[in-house]
Formats: C-alpha cells, sequence, structure tokens
C-alpha cells in the first residue's frame, strides 16, 4: 500500500463571515487576498511537501482549483515542477489536471513531461473534468466537458507516445503540427490516476482505461458501490479489479491530545468545509453532468451530490444578508462535523484514536492507495506539521503492516488490469462491507 | 375545440416538433432559451388572425439535439432550410430573446425569407452599453425571476412557474440551459458579425422591449437599431424581459399594430 500525503493549500486569512455571507469559497472576493501572506504561503506548502518527504511519506498529491481561497494551487503544474527538483523520491501526484477547463492538451502534455523528466520519472499523472465552478472561472463550456476531457486525454496519449510531426483535426482541438519535443521520461507514459467524488460514468471510463480510481473522501457506503461497480465493468472487459484499481483520500487530522486535536480539526468545517466550495449553481453548470445523471438528480429531491441536491438547485441565487443567523449555520456545521467523524468520512483524534478507524476504513475499502488529507482553515503550520509527524512516526508503520496483512498492492507495484478474468468466472470482492454494518453504514 | 395541436416537420434529416394553432396568415414564432413556455394569453390574441407556428428548438427535449448545431446561426441555417422546405417563405416572425438572435440571424443569411421581423428583448448583438445577464450561471429559479420584473404581480409567470418544480420540469429547464451552453456559451449569446451582416438588410423590423429588462439591456435594443435601418422600438413600460406575459394586452397591440395586413 502507497502511502500519500495531500494538502488543498488553503488560503487562511479570509474572514469566515465572507465565506458565509457568499454561501461559499467560490466567488469569495480577492480583495481579500494579501501577496504577503500568499507569497509565504506559497512557500510553505512547498516545505510542507519536502516534509512529507523528510517524514515518509510515498507520495505528495497535489490538485488545483480556481478563484477560490479553499485551494491556493491554481496552476498545480508549477507546484509540482518545483517539487521535481526540490525532492528527491517522493511520488508527485496530480490529482488531477482539469483538462476541459484548461484548453490546450499539447501544451499540457509539454508541461507534464518536462516535469517528469526533471524528477526523472516521478510524475503520476491524473486528470479531473474540473469542479463546476471551474467552468464558470475558465469559461469552459460545461455543455462539453465530457467531450473535452476525452479528446484532451485521447490527444496527450497520442502526443506522448506518437512519433511526430503529425496532424490532428479533432472535434474541439487542432494541432496541425504535432511534435513535442520533450517526452515523459518514464514509458510509454507516466502512470494515471484518476480522482472522483463517484461520478458513475467516470468510474466506467476508469475500468476502461484500467486506470485507478481514487475516491475523493466520499461516504464509505457509496463508495463501496461504485467499487463494486468499477470491478463489475473490468469483469466485462475480462480482467479482476484488486486493491492496485483503487485509492482513497481521506481528512486526517491528529493532535497530542484528543481535546486539541478535535478542536483544531473544526477546521474541516471551516465556513462551510467540502460542502461550501460553491454554490450549487456554480456546483452543476448546464450541461456538465450527463442527462442520465440529471434524471437521477432531479427525481431524488433531497439526493445528494456534492452536497447538492435538486432542492437546492431549485432555489435561488442569492448571496446571504450580513445579518443572517451565522451562529446557527456554524452549529449546524458542527453537528454535521461529528457525524462526519461517525461515518469515517473525517478521521480527527491522537494517533491512539485514530489507529482502529483508519483500518477498519482499510478493511472496508481495501485500497492500494491511501492518502491523508491535512486540515483546512486558519491552523497554524506547527500544528499542521504536528498532525503529519503524528502520522509518519506513530502510524504509518503500522498501517503499512496491516496493508500487508490485508494484501493491499498498489498500482505502482502491480499493474491494474494484470490479473486476466475468463468470461464465465465470477469475480471475487473488491470491498469487505462486513465492517459497514458495525458502523450502521449499510 | 383545442386551441393548438403539435405537429412534426421533417427537415435535413431532424423530426422537428412544432406548437401550430390560430387561423389566418401563417407567423413564425421563436421561442427563448428557457423553452417554449405554453400556449398564453398573447398566443392567443394573436391567434384570432393568424396562424402561430412555433418550431420546438433541437435539444430542448420534444425535438432531438443536433450534434452538428454549435453556434445559433447553425441553428439559422437548419430554420432557414424548413422554410424553404415547407413553402413558408416569405413569412412574418416573431422572436424572443435568444430565438430573436435566431430571427435575426436568418434575416442575415436570407433577407428575403421575412417579410415582417418582431424581435422581444433580442440577444444576438454585443451591447455597447450594459451586458446581457450572465443567467447560466444562476440557478433556474433565479433566472426565471429575473425574466420578469414583478413576478409576484404577473399572474402568468405564476401560473407557469409558480409551485413546486416538478421532476419533469426541472429536467425540461437543464435541457434547455445545456443546449443554450452548447450553442451560446461563446461569445456570450451574441455574434460579432451579426451586426455587420444585417447592416445591409432591408426588412421592416420592431424591437419590442420592456424598460423594465432585467436580462437584455437597452443597448441590445440600441445595437439592432443601429445595424437594421428603419427598426422600430416599442417599448412596454413596466415590463422586463417577458412583455408577452407581463402586458401582454400591450405587446398584443403593439404587435398586432405592426403586423397589421
Amino acid at each position: 500500500m502507497l502511502i500519500g500525503y495531500f494538502t488543498e493549500r488553503p488560503y487562511r486569512w479570509v474572514p469566515e463571515n465572507e465565506v458565509f455571507r457568499n454561501r461559499a469559497f467560490y466567488g469569495v472576493s480577492n480583495r481579500f487576498f494579501d501577496p504577503e501572506k500568499g507569497a509565504e504561503d506559497y512557500n510553505y506548502f512547498l516545505d510542507e511537501n519536502c516534509y512529507a518527504e523528510e517524514l515518509g511519506f510515498d507520495a505528495v498529491a497535489l490538485n488545483e482549483h480556481h478563484g477560490t481561497p479553499f485551494c491556493m494551487g491554481s496552476v498545480m503544474n508549477v507546484e509540482a515542477a518545483i517539487l521535481a527538483r526540490i525532492t528527491k523520491k517522493v511520488r508527485i501526484v496530480l490529482v488531477g489536471n482539469p483538462l476541459p477547463v484548461i484548453k490546450h492538451p499539447l501544451r499540457m502534455a509539454e508541461e507534464l513531461a518536462e516535469i517528469d523528466l526533471i524528477s526523472r520519472g516521478r510524475l503520476v499523472a491524473g486528470w479531473v473534468r474540473g469542479a463546476g465552478s471551474e467552468q464558470f472561472f475558465n469559461h469552459a463550456n460545461p455543455a462539453f466537458n465530457r467531450e473535452l476531457f476525452n479528446e484532451a486525454h485521447d490527444f496527450i496519449i497520442q502526443a506522448w507516445t506518437r512519433p511526430g510531426p503529425w496532424r490532428y483535426e479533432g472535434k474541439h482541438f487542432s494541432y496541425l503540427q504535432v511534435n513535442p519535443w520533450a517526452l515523459p521520461y518514464q514509458k510509454p507514459y507516466p502512470p494515471m490516476w484518476i480522482p472522483g467524488v463517484l461520478s458513475p460514468e467516470t468510474v466506467k471510463w476508469c475500468a476502461e482505461h484500467r486506470y485507478p480510481y481514487l475516491g475523493l473522501g466520499t461516504a464509505l457506503g457509496p463508495t463501496c458501490d461504485l467499487w463494486d461497480y468499477y470491478a463489475d465493468e473490468a469483469r466485462k472487459l475480462g480482467y479482476q479489479a484488486g486493491p492496485e484499481n483503487f485509492g482513497y483520500l481521506i481528512p486526517v487530522f491528529l493532535a497530542e491530545t484528543e481535546d486539541r486535536a478535535q478542536e483544531l480539526g473544526k477546521g474541516f468545517i471551516y465556513g462551510g468545509g467540502q460542502s461550501a466550495f460553491s454554490r450549487p449553481e456554480h456546483t452543476l453548470p448546464p450541461g456538465y453532468n450527463s442527462k442520465d445523471a440529471i434524471r437521477r438528480l432531479a427525481k431524488q429531491p433531497g439526493g445528494s451530490w456534492l452536497g447538492v441536491s435538486a432542492d437546492k438547485l431549485r432555489q435561488g441565487s442569492e448571496v446571504r444578508k450580513d445579518n443572517d443567523d451565522y451562529d446557527g449555520i456554524r452549529q449546524k456545521l458542527l453537528a454535521s462535523y461529528h457525524n462526519a467523524q461517525k461515518n469515517l468520512t473525517i478521521i480527527v483524534g491522537t494517533p491512539k484514536s485514530a489507529l482502529p478507524k483508519i483500518k477498519t476504513l482499510l478493511e472496508i475499502l481495501r485500497p492500494g492507495v491511501f492518502v491523508v488529507f491535512n486540515v483546512q482553515g486558519p491552523v497554524s503550520n506547527q500544528d499542521r506539521m504536528t498532525s503529519m509527524r503524528l502520522f509518519a512516526q506513530e502510524l504509518m508503520p503500522a498501517l503499512r503492516e496491516y496493508g500487508k496483512e490485508l494484501g493491499l498492492p498498489d498500482s505502482l507495484g502491480k499493474t491494474p488490469g494484470s490479473v486476466k478474468l475468463n468470461s464465465g468466472v465470477s469475480r471475487t470482492p473488491v470491498v469487505d462491507r462486513s465492517a459497514l454494518s458495525s458502523l450502521h453504514l449499510v | 375545440m383545442a386551441l393548438w395541436n403539435e405537429e412534426t416537420v421533417r427537415v435535413g434529416g431532424v423530426d422537428v416538433t412544432a406548437i401550430k394553432g390560430g387561423s389566418g396568415e401563417p407567423v413564425l414564432v421563436l421561442h427563448d432559451e428557457l423553452g417554449y413556455p405554453g400556449w398564453m394569453t398573447w398566443n392567443q390574441r394573436l391567434a384570432e388572425q393568424r396562424t402561430l407556428f412555433v418550431p420546438l428548438q433541437p435539444g430542448f427535449g420534444r425535438t432531438p439535439r443536433v450534434e452538428w448545431l454549435r453556434n445559433y446561426r447553425d441553428l439559422a441555417g437548419l430554420y432557414v432550410r424548413m422554410l424553404h422546405e415547407l413553402r413558408l417563405e416569405p413569412i412574418d416572425v416573431i422572436g424572443f430573446s435568444a430565438g430573436a438572435f435566431v430571427a435575426a440571424e436568418m434575416a442575415a443569411s436570407d433577407p428575403h425569407i421575412f417579410k415582417r421581423m418582431v424581435l422581444v428583448g433580442p440577444m444576438g448583438i454585443k451591447p455597447e452599453e450594459g451586458e446581457i445577464l450572465d443567467f447560466l450561471s444562476l440557478t433556474v429559479r433565479s433566472h426565471l425571476r429575473a425574466t420578469v420584473a414583478d413576478p409576484e404581480n404577473t399572474p402568468e409567470f405564476g401560473a407557469i412557474y409558480g409551485g413546486e418544480m416538478t421532476p419533469a420540469q426541472f429536467e425540461a429547464f437543464e435541457d434547455a440551459r445545456t443546449e443554450t451552453a452548447r450553442l451560446g456559451w461563446e461569445p456570450f449569446m451574441h455574434n460579432p458579425s451579426l451586426p455587420h451582416l444585417l447592416n445591409g438588410v432591408r426588412l421592416p423590423t420592431l424591437i419590442v422591449w420592456g424598460d423594465r429588462d432585467g436580462v437584455v439591456p437597452r443597448g441590445c435594443v440600441d445595437g439592432y437599431r443601429a445595424a437594421i435601418e428603419g427598426a422600430r422600438v416599442a417599448e412596454i413600460k413596466g415590463a422586463g424581459h417577458r412583455p408577452e406575459i407581463e402586458d401582454s394586452a400591450a405587446f398584443a397591440r403593439v404587435v398586432k399594430d405592426f403586423l397589421k395586413p
């Protein structure tokens, strides 16, 4: 099992009430951005990733969002290029480049090849469709999101593997002279992981391409369902899916005492946390989701996707007023914070209290890749690093052992899709739901 | 007796569903970016003298999506062909909002296809002053409310959009918004070449605009006036982007007057 480190690189200096008033992180005015603090933080987060390497994490994962203090990584490849030079052995995992919103797959192929070369083959490329808000920020047509994603992906693979110069004329992109000089260090190209928040279409696409699917802190029950779906699709394609096909990323915050961990861990719900990433109208732009997905959403008014339900989409887009009850919102968030811990979608505590919970997660989901997501909100550098150190020193050895005991190979050690499955042969389970019932999560 | 019926016309390999109602000389009606809302009072007022022919835009749920349609000019091309094949040209046209954009594109490509043109709250030309509302970044509810000046006191607005949104309605709106994004995302709900091509068009044109329009600014109206020689403007006081339901009497009056034989 490969253990990775991840942070959104949150901008920690926006007044929380501004996020509440805006009803989301996306769209908070950049008049709250302070270049001095930004400069300090960009450098700190690079150092933090070096610290992760020093502590023994196998990988550091970066992501990209735009127009939001939730994540400062608006041009992730810049950070990845620096890490390629200043780290020595960690894998640099991109989760992932939002292909539809970048709009320039040839440039992307070149950037990633450079990063792979500078790091001498430590890049793990990953692709995403981009959150809904990213489509607005980059004015990327959401109605063509999946088409753009698929075409850009297929083009990049060709750009990396087909000797140039050659001509490309697609539906959305055209390059009449394709011949990127710098090609990836890894052959035929860097491994790719696909992060997601449980869109069945993406899961199916991953199974078809034999790419590991990385669940981003998704609820356990639905994650099991989707991984079963992946494995069923894999079976149709003639292979047995296993831990090498799956990864899981989860918020984890540790401190020396339970009280301190609980207090600082509230950073995960700062401003509303993940569910306040963007307002409903920015989360699901027109045409961003498939017709099937919209139909599912329409029929389940209370059912939600990324905290967005059909009911919320039927409401208005207005921002809150200054005199709204933010304390009431905080109380609700606090309840959700405790629930998330009960449901094991956030782990907060001391190494001692966290260990059995993480073990339970590993038992249920059997991921080949396990990534810890450091806290959001205004938590000090020191406290962030303490959490990392406690995880690395006090949990990592035990978790590595446990991973071996459970038999959880990662995708870098075992090629996803390499276990053939003859037709007519039923597949073996990829998740273990027995622990779900004890958590009352079935 | 039914006031209207539905029919399907085949054009360019596409089965276009259309609403047809009334009697008399036909008039082409092009609905807006939220889709055909149903047979309203203004339809009935006009249908006393004219046959209304309302094609339902491809991709809006009833008429299937046409993959090769990538912008409003493409859609205009399909509709021009439809009029040719149905031998309906020359015909009067009333276009609403994005439907007015389509009508203008049709006129630009084939000025003889229309006799007279009514553009209601027309998109299609980038206003020099003001902006076309960024409605695709709103929830449907907010978008709908922005289309009328006073939602609470517009009975027909309540009749179509009041109460709980059903799953079917929700899906229909998402279809409409998706297709609108496909055609109008960039440049946003306009075509920079349209005013230049309209410049040589000699076509009696009436622009109807509610002076409280929150979706299409007066700048779009001015853009059309500058582009089409002799275009007249009828301002409907107190109405927003949907004068046809906000003040259907005033709307029917100016349109009937303009389209009188």
